[in-house]
């Protein structure tokens, strides 16, 4: 993915807001980039670009050397279907509707058709891949958070595609759900896919091997550096968990938050 | 895009809903409905009408006075004072193709039997009208051509004055009193049942027109000449022959209009038919007004739906649906609520045209052409009025419809 001079501007009637002023930025296969910045920096704006859901106003963004910023709506579309996984902050999932359909959704929009035998067995893999082979059958409601974005981590695996998108995927997850999920994309990264994750969380930031910084729609800064373990997190966590009083406090701060403290 | 999974996930989509998918379906079910009614109650009433012209009697020409045009007035319900019982009597024995005539005269009188009174239509006729009607007695006899003659009081009539007058006792040999004149009864019909305008024609009494002309309807004219044909091939010729011999028996110059008109059954026939056609016509566009109104709501439904939907339709744009896939996702949804209220109106039509059939007594016809057009134009309403919200569907932006809430 190489990006250059990518800027994007909202119109919003009287007011033009540039999100984004022109950003250069190179991702080889198989990184574990973690795009941070505060509020409003064009975190997400620049996730869009990236995911080929929005096109730049000006500036040019390579995909596997396509130049993806010109192409028309429905070529878009294939590119998402084809190469591209999202995950979402709030996971969006339809509602009533079983693990497996939602996962297989992106399967019933390939361009090339497959059988519903095929469509169930791909579904069926994805979902033992993140994890979840026992709960198929189940409807979103009736899933934790974590199982949730786990669902939609299978659903944006199952197209096979070499770069996974995440928006804040633990902005609505607890610390400890929010190791789990982070180690899950660690091990996907480790399988050859390249992962770009957007976070406002330092202690996040620091399971990726590269972190890019954004302020007021332009790159501040880039640093590679060596991602923690996210599993060694956890096995922490469970020490500390039988040594105190089990289940007290869920949500307090969890070995993520020390784990930032010393990478700091 | 795989095509099969769009017809199960729009039901899917419907049956979230029930209740709405319910009350949108049924702006449809009552336009298909109201369709299959009119057509079956339609059509059962055209084969109806040709039943009852055939029961009109055999070969037969109805003279008119005046000059009625074909679909105008009603029948026998002539006005102008033209037709002369020796207008009649002049048919009957100056043509050879005919063999019999009756002067008509009708009016509605009271007839009188102890205390009790019944208001009927009261016929003036010659002895020969139930032979041209083709109508048999149930018991006693017609009045006879001396009867005739002398203008007897006597009288036959049909099941409904038994029933009123009588109370279903045997009349025959009892006296009615019809404005003050003493007719006895010496004959009733057999039951007839409804007449091609839906008036009961089993109520009424039939005396010789000498009787029923001045002494009981008080006119001097006749209203219609009931004329027979020897057969169906002579018919034209019959009605050209009385044209010719009334135009010379009225004097009327050669450019002078027909103060008469001639019908023979097919022709009565087609004045009946006119005016169920023009009925089925008005009711037909009843039942497309409300299959239009049911139309809109299902726009409205849809495009309630689509809003509801938007961060659905935003994942699936994210996932790689294209515009066309989200349209036709839509597209058929709309039309599979439409189908759905297609069968309903079918099923409702039946139910209502059996119903009404019963009520009325009226045949109805269900014909299969009826009911894969009701079901082919609900699916053009689907797809006319689910395109909208369809199409606007589509045109979402995927990152604007994930982030609406
Ligand atoms: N659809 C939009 N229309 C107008 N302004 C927008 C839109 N999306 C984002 N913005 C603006 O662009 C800027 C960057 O937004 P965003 O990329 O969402 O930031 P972040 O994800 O880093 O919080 C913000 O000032 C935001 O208000
Ligand atoms: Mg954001």
């Amino acid at each position: 993915m190489e990006l250059s001079g990518i800027t994007r501007t909202y119109d919003t009637g009287a007011v033009h807001v540039k999100a984004l002023r022109g950003i250069d930025l190179t991702v080889e296969a198989g990184e574990f980039l973690a795009i941070m910045g505060p509020s409003g920096s064009g975190k997400s704006t620049l996730m869009n670009v990236l995911g080929c859901l929005d096109r730049p106003t000006s500036g040019r963004y390579l995909l596997d050397g396509i130049d993806v910023a010109s192409l028309a709506r429905s070529k878009l579309a294939r590119v998402r279907n084809r190469t591209l996984g999202f995950v979402f902050q709030a996971f969006h999932l339809l509602p009533r509707t079983t693990a497996r359909e939602n996962v297989e959704l992106p399967l019933l929009y390939r361009e090339e058709e497959l059988s519903w035998k095929e469509i169930h067995r791909r579904a069926a893999r994805a979902l033992d891949q993140v994890g979840l082979a026992d709960r198929m059958d189940h409807t979103p409601n009736e899933l934790s958070g974590g199982q949730k974005q786990r669902v939609a981590i299978a659903r944006a695996l199952v197209t096979e595609p070499r770069i996974l998108l995440a928006d804040e995927p633990t902005g609505n997850l607890d610390s400890r759900t929010s190791l789990e999920i982070l180690a899950l994309l660690q091990d996907l990264n480790e399988e050859g896919i390249t992962i770009l994750m957007v976070t406002h969380e330092p202690d996040v930031a620091a399971f990726t091997s590269r972190t890019v910084r954004l302020r007021d729609g332009l790159l501040r800064s880039d640093r590679r550096h060596d991602a923690l373990a996210a599993r060694t997190a956890i096995s922490n966590w469970v020490d500390e968990d039988e040594d105190d009083a089990p289940h007290t406090d869920p949500t307090g701060p969890g070995p993520a938050a020390e784990a930032a403290g010393v990478d700091a | 895009m795989k095509l099969s999974a769009i017809p199960y996930s729009a039901i899917k989509a419907l049956r979230r809903n029930t209740m709405r998918t319910l009350l949108t379906a049924l702006g449809i079910i009552i336009g298909v409905g109201a369709v299959i009614t009119m057509v079956g109650l339609g059509q059962g009433a055209s084969a109806e009408v040709r039943e009852q012209v055939n029961r009109l009697g055999q070969n037969v020409v109805l003279v008119f006075p005046g000059d009625r045009q074909l679909g105008g007035v009603s029948i026998g319900g002539g006005s102008a004072n033209t037709l002369t019982v020796e207008d009649a009597r002049a048919i009957r024995d100056e043509i050879p193709e005919v063999v019999a005539s009756s002067p008509e005269v009708r009016s509605q009188r009271v007839l009188v039997y102890g205390n009790r009174n019944w208001a009927t239509p009261v016929y003036g006729q010659s002895q020969d009208y139930l032979q041209i009607r083709d109508w048999p007695m149930e018991s006693g006899r017609m009045f006879t051509e001396e009867e005739v003659a002398e203008a007897a009081l006597v009288g036959v009539v049909g099941q409904t004055v038994v029933q009123e007058l009588f109370e279903g006792a045997d009349p025959i040999g009892e006296t009615v009193r019809v404005r003050g004149l003493p007719i006895e009864i010496i004959g009733v019909l057999a039951p007839k049942g409804m007449s091609l305008m839906g008036s009961v024609q089993d109520d009424l009494m039939i005396i010789p027109y000498t009787t029923g002309f001045q002494r009981v309807s008080g006119r001097s004219h006749a209203m219609v000449i009931n004329v027979q044909v020897f057969d169906e091939g002579s018919i034209p010729i019959a009605q050209e022959k009385i044209r010719d011999l009334l135009r010379e028996r009225h004097r009327l110059a050669p450019y002078q209009d027909d103060d008469f008109t001639i019908q023979n059954q097919e022709e009565v026939a087609e004045v009946a038919t006119e005016t169920s056609r023009v009925m089925t016509w008005l009711l037909g566009s009843i039942a497309a007004i409300s299959l239009f109104v049911g139309g809109i709501g299902i726009m409205n439904v849809m495009l309630v739906s689509v809003t509801e939907r938007t961060r659905e339709v935003g994942l699936r744009l994210a996932v790689g649906a294209r515009a066309p896939d989200v349209l036709l996702q839509f597209l058929i949804e709309a039309v599979i609520l439409c189908l759905l209220g297609g069968l309903g109106g079918i099923l409702m039509g039946v139910v209502a045209t059996e119903l009404i059939a019963s009520w009325a007594g009226w045949p109805a016809l269900f014909s299969v052409e009826a009911m894969v057009l009701a079901v082919g134009v609900s699916a053009i309403v689907g797809i006319f009025f689910g395109f909208y919200p369809a199409w606007k569907a589509s045109r979402l932006d995927p990152i604007t419809a994930l982030r609406r809430e």
